[in-house]
């Protein structure tokens, strides 16, 4: 699934141009993009220090009985806090999707920038392994290893990572063979600097545009496939407060109970239309270096 | 040509081989013995012995995989731990179902994509522009479940209820006989599918509509109907098709989710129940279908980018 315009960039940048970020903070989308993350990350972090002090419940105490309509939100299928759980029921998935998206960056861009520079056998067996990975659809691939590993936050997070690994790989890879011929990598070589640190000091700094825009890609399907398994029920398990959880727990009473669901579809949805308006913006400040393009 | 489709054949069938290497050693991985899975903790050590003997688990690892790879060919997938049946019946008669989920959401999704895609490309910059670019935008972000689960509170529970959010079908009768039931699953497919194909192909048809041909054709009179749909249209499906096909592809693993929240008799959702009960041999079984299904798709998308590029049909005749 590639969404944005994934064209290979070739990083020109003159004179000092306005940082990335910038650029992409100086777009209109851009900025509801990082509202909109930044809310609901915020609500994620701040949730549960907050949430006994608003509701007065924990997350798995025990209020009331079910799907009743006591305090702000009501009581969900077992009568506990449905705003508990909802503060509750973000970190986790915040932090275990940005954890699985910076083990894929690191395994990705590692694989990809050695494979482009290293060439020959080690670029065949690299970009074939890539392959054979990329034949299984990401949530299959979670599926297998949780069936033999069990539902647990490190399996999410390693399966999410190694399976977003091969598609930056294939970015990192294409990106890096446009900036290894340029005559600072050539100079790096003729003063016999080692292999990683020309990887890391010269090519890494330059190819962070289609990076950063795979980045937020990636967050956004992170997010996305943990809450998925979540509502399987084959990712957090219960007591834990989490929203794909939540959501599975409490559609039975979607008709007389819809707050359980629709709080954490909307977190949910407006954290993942975030970081796609981010990296949307990315992508459109990466292509066009030039300030006065971006509107 | 036809020796580059058939070096792209040839590794689509190494893959798929490669692929099941890897679904059969990851549940070497399990912990636990099957054999006492099946019989219980009260089981003795003589009938734990004689069933593993049974199923083969005293055999080395590559003549056990052999094994199972063989029976992949004569339709032999193992015994489901769970159901006590052999894994074909099991699944057998859920591969129809999901396979027309998939079909009829593709048979959709594809023109109104590439249709959308088009008609937002030429009112370019426009209000109808900007909506469509907008919806595609956040509909491309959100989980399919999210998806799925506004629609149903939407058309099934609390806005309107006109449509069934779950599907209930009677042993022995095929789940297209009550047809309003698959609307809402085929649906959230569509709608989770067509956000990419609409931009890439409004992305694609921008690039050529501005081309210098495009404005030829429009300078030597051609009717501007027939430039869209004779020159740059055509010209457009070459690069959208992987994108296409690539969407479609994914439809094989995104069942998974939709079929669950449907409760939908398909291949996913015997998928999750599978992982659930831990039952290895369904999940190896499905694991490698879908990933047959996908590896599938994506060759036949590389075929039709091999057959649309002009440059290598060239090549044929040389």
């Amino acid at each position: 699934m590639i969404g944005t315009e994934t064209k290979t960039q070739t990083i020109q940048e003159t004179k000092a141009p306005p940082g990335l970020l910038r650029r992409m903070l100086a777009q209109r989308q851009g900025k509801i993009g990082v509202v909109l993350a930044g809310v609901v990350v915020l609500v994620a972090f701040l949730g549960p220090v907050l949430m006994t002090l608003i509701t007065g419940y924990t997350s798995t105490e025990f209020v009331g009985r079910p799907f009743q309509h006591d305090g702000v939100f009501g009581t969900d299928n077992l009568g506990r806090d449905i705003l508990s759980r909802f503060l509750d029921g973000g970190l986790q998935l915040v932090i275990y999707a940005a954890l699985a998206t910076l083990l894929g960056m690191a395994l990705g861009a590692a694989a990809g920038m050695l494979a482009a520079y290293q060439g020959g056998w080690l670029d065949g067996i690299i970009m074939r392994g890539n392959d054979v990975l990329l034949a299984i659809p990401q949530l299959v691939f979670a599926l297998l290893a949780i069936t033999v590993l069990g539902p647990q936050g490190w399996v999410l997070v390693v399966v999410i990572g190694i399976t977003h690994a091969p598609r930056i790989a294939r970015v990192a890879r294409s990106a890096t063979l446009a900036v290894i011929t340029e005559d600072y990598v050539a100079a790096a070589q003729m003063y016999a600097v080692p292999r990683w640190k020309i990887l890391l000091r010269e090519v890494l700094p330059n190819i962070t545009g289609p990076l950063m825009v795979e980045l937020g890609l990636r967050m956004t399907y992170s997010i996305g496939a943990i809450a998925s398994l979540s509502f399987l029920g084959l990712g957090l398990q219960p007591p834990t407060a989490d929203w794909g959880l939540m959501i599975n727990e409490n559609r039975i009473a979607l008709i007389i109970q819809p707050w359980g669901v629709v709080l954490p579809v909307l977190a949910i949805a407006v954290l993942t239309v975030g970081t796609n308006l981010i990296t949307d913006s990315l992508a459109r400040a990466s292509a066009h270096l030039n300030v006065k393009d971006t509107k | 040509m036809m020796r580059l489709i058939g070096r792209r054949l040839l590794i689509s069938i190494l893959i798929l081989f490669l692929v099941s290497i890897l679904v059969f050693v990851a549940t070497l991985l399990l912990p636990g013995d099957p054999a006492r899975a099946i019989l219980g903790q009260q089981a003795t050590p003589e009938r734990l012995a004689a069933l593993r003997e049974q199923m083969g688990l005293t055999d080395p690892v590559w003549l056990r995989y052999l094994h199972w790879f063989g029976g992949l060919f004569v339709g032999d997938l193992g015994t489901s731990t769970s159901a006590g049946a052999p894994v074909t019946e099991v699944i057998g008669a859920r591969i129809g179902n999901s396979l027309v989920l998939m079909v009829i959401a593709a048979v959709i999704a594809v023109p109104v994509g590439l249709v959308v895609g088009t008609y937002s490309a030429l009112r370019r910059g426009k209000a109808t522009d900007h909506v469509f670019t907008g919806i595609s935008l956040v509909l491309a972000a959100l989980p399919e479940f999210v998806v799925g689960i506004i629609l149903i509170t939407l058309f099934s529970t609390t806005v309107f209820a006109i449509l069934p959010s779950v599907t209930m079908a009677a042993p022995g009768h095929p789940v297209w006989e009550v047809p309003s039931q698959l609307v809402l699953p085929i649906l959230t497919l569509v709608l989770v599918v067509t956000p990419y194909m609409v931009r890439m192909m409004r992305a694609t048809m921008i690039e050529v509509l501005d081309s210098g041909w495009v404005e030829m054709a429009r300078l030597k009179g051609v009717p501007e109907r027939q430039v869209i749909m004779r020159h740059a249209v055509p010209h457009a499906l070459g690069t959208v098709a992987q994108v296409i096909a690539m969407q479609l592809a994914w439809l094989a693993g995104g069942i998974v989710v939709v079929e669950f929240l449907f409760r939908y008799p398909g291949v996913g959702a015997a998928m999750v129940d599978a992982v659930t009960n831990r039952d290895v041999q369904v999940v190896q079984a499905l694991s490698l279908l879908i990933a047959g299904v996908y590896v599938v798709v994506n060759l036949l998308a590389d075929v039709v980018g091999i057959v649309t590029n002009p440059k290598l049909r060239r090549e044929e005749s040389r």
